[in-house]
């Protein structure tokens, strides 16, 4: 089974860059089958970074997210984020689904609760212990594809 | 005469008595920034204005790190154009470090990974952003004008599939330079850590055929859509302003590192072979109370007549000539839009940004087969001073980063002048000018407010933040009195529906 894990925010942003830092922790360990990617932003290119995957992973930070984290599962959806220069996880799906006329891989979005996103500041105490727990499950989740996330 | 002819607009006489309209954020734009309108009881327009949050506490981020991790640190600035910073932040330290001259190998890569981040960045604009207003129209329904419709309608999917692929082309040129990393690490002060690698070469190279190809087809389809409606587009968003860009030596059409030159909107000269380094003599910034973005202007001009735009346009008008056949033919069938003369149309934005994706890909082509990219010195050095300018021309135009540093090496001043602030003053002339001749006495929809948008996504404007966090994607249009009262509020939902709330 071939994975893709995809983190993106900036590492300039504070906790905005937990889902980077997350790919940069599992790039540590590599695993067989296994694409780590960072990016600062979903771009509709990534379409052709997910093709060729069983399974993708898609790691954000989120101020509003339940702390430490959340998993959910993704469907193509078309949200606010066709409208912006930074998609949407559910908006790429959707371009996805369109531009290579098929359906995109099981898709699950790990968000990680975040706290302060200003301009050159580091992850907050709270993140790093967000991302402790949030990179556990994930590695679990890596280990078994049968995992049920949660 | 680079008179603001809507100028009456931008502050009115009486606003007490006045509603306002705020489409607040302007959407496909990078970025957050509002409109703001005054009405009178008729519908008839007071005041229109464009306001932006700047990059704030960026000197604070930067002052105290040390020089040499400057082209690193700018990157976080942005998440659209990080490359550009890059760029612009490398050649300070260059500067910084007493290096007037890369050597080949060094510049050459640079040249590539900028021309790859403009063919991105310019295919990501028009394909991704701009393009759904032109292929669907300013008045189609609102939910219609993205990426995904057009790739769910079949006139124009292939036109949305190259345009995502360009997209995809100039990221992996980008990598093939700078690695695959968050953060690029190829340049350093005074050169490049690495080569190109052969194997890169041999994945790039083959696709330039089809690079080519969808370059042209996206320069034609601009260019039909213009003329198509011509009539209309000398019209829409039409101001007269002077423009700036860089050019080589002889005044060819430069990206990466040259002289500015300010072509007047007769088609005068009127500036040449400004250095860089020295913009501060030329280039002054006016504050208005209600704006955090700053106007600038050139000084010998003043205030009122001396503001320009920057960008495509303003390269494609103050260059003489495109080093590379394509781009160059159709640079001067461009110019015939005006009988030679620079063009004016805000619109016309779309159609130079093409051109430039045309040139970018002959250039990566060429560049790909000079030996010096995968051999030679890839670093020099000189005395270290206390002072470095680096300009470039980002893909949104005129990017200058200005650094000071002590003994010690730590930056102690940063100063920087985005693209976007360049073209401040253009950017709200031109939607005074679709407020007054568009919306005027009108009642307000959301077709004719995405006029506003429209105009103002020519420039491109990347009003970036960079930070994506869930749940800060605000989408709300207010209908607010003077004093403050809301008595209207449009929500743009997820299918792009506008609805009263």
């Amino acid at each position: 089974m071939k994975t893709l894990i995809l983190g993106y925010g900036n590492p300039g942003r504070g906790d905005d860059g937990l889902g980077p830092e997350l790919v940069a922790r599992l790039e540590k360990h590599p695993v067989t089958a296994v694409t780590l990617l960072a990016a600062l932003q979903l771009q509709p290119e990534h379409v052709f970074d997910l093709a060729d995957h069983d399974r993708v992973l898609l790691v954000d930070a989120g101020l509003e997210t339940p702390a430490p984290f959340t998993w959910d599962r993704l469907h193509p959806a078309r949200d606010p984020g066709v409208f912006t220069h930074t998609l949407s996880p559910r908006a790429l799906l959707a371009i996805y689904r369109e531009a290579l006329h098929r359906e995109p891989p099981v898709t699950w979005l790990v968000t990680i609760r975040g706290e302060r996103f200003g301009l050159g500041e580091s992850l907050s105490e709270a993140a790093r212990r967000h991302l402790a727990r949030a990179l556990e499950s994930v590695t679990a989740w890596l280990a078994d594809a049968r995992t049920v996330p949660g | 005469m680079t008179e603001q002819r809507y100028r009456h607009l931008e502050t009115a006489e009486n606003p007490r008595d006045l509603r306002r309209v705020a489409i607040d954020p302007v959407t496909r734009v990078e970025g957050h920034g509002k409109v703001t309108l005054l009405l009178d009881e008729m519908g008839r327009v007071h005041q229109a204005r464009l306001h932006i949050v700047e990059f704030r506490g960026f000197e604070k981020f930067i002052q105290g790190r040390p020089y040499w991790e400057v082209p690193v640190l700018v990157q976080r600035l942005c998440g659209i154009c990080p490359v550009s910073h890059l760029l612009a932040g490398a050649k300070a330290v260059d500067c910084l470090v007493g290096v007037e001259t890369l050597p080949p190998a060094a510049e050459k890569l640079r040249r590539l990974l900028h021309y790859g981040q403009v063919l991105q960045s310019h295919a990501l604009h028009f394909f991704h952003l701009a393009s759904p207003d032109l292929l669907f129209g300013f008045d189609s329904e609102a939910e219609k004008r993205n990426v995904l419709e057009l790739l769910r309608c079949g006139r124009f999917r292939d036109i949305a599939l190259e345009g995502i692929k360009l997209r995809k082309f100039g990221q992996e040129v980008i990598r093939a330079v700078i690695g695959k990393r968050i953060h690029g690490t190829g340049p350093i002060p005074g050169g490049m850590n690495k080569h190109l690698d052969a194997a890169d070469r041999d994945r790039l190279a083959p696709q330039l055929d089809e690079v080519l190809r969808w370059a042209r087809n996206g320069l034609e389809l601009v260019r039909s859509l213009y003329l198509a409606n011509a009539d209309y587009h000398h019209r829409f968003a039409v101001i007269r302003s002077h423009f700036m860009a860089l050019v080589t030596g002889d005044g060819g059409h430069e990206l990466y590192d040259g002289r500015i030159r300010v072509r007047g909107d007769d088609g005068r000269i009127l500036f040449d072979g400004l250095c860089d380094r020295d913009y501060t003599g030329y280039i002054h910034e006016q504050v208005k109370a209600w704006s955090y973005m700053k106007f600038p202007y050139l000084a010998a001009l003043g205030p009122e007549e001396g503001w320009y735009r920057v960008g495509p346009l303003a390269r494609i008008n103050t260059c003489d000539f495109i080093d590379t056949p394509e781009a160059e033919a159709a640079r001067r069938e461009f110019l015939r839009l005006d009988g030679g003369l620079p063009v004016q149309a805000s619109l016309a934005y779309h159609w130079a940004r093409m051109i430039e994706i045309l040139h970018c890909a002959e250039k990566i082509r060429d560049l790909l087969a000079d030996p010096d990219l995968y051999a030679g010195d890839l670093e020099t050095r000189g005395s270290r001073c206390h002072e470095g300018v680096g300009v470039i021309e980002a893909p949104r135009g005129v990017l200058i980063h200005h650094y000071r540093i002590d003994d010690d090496g730590l930056v102690t001043k940063a100063n920087l002048i985005v693209s976007t602030t360049h073209n401040n003053t253009a950017m709200n002339e031109a939607i005074r000018q679709v407020a007054a001749e568009y919306l005027d006495g009108c009642e307000l929809t959301e077709a004719l407010l995405n006029r506003i948008e429209i105009a103002i996504r020519a420039y491109d404007p990347c009003l970036s933040c960079a930070t994506h966090a869930i749940g800060k994607m605000p989408l709300v249009v207010d209908l607010v009195t003077a004093e403050g009262e809301t008595v209207q509020r449009l929500v743009r939902h997820g299918d792009g529906a506008v609805a009263a709330a």
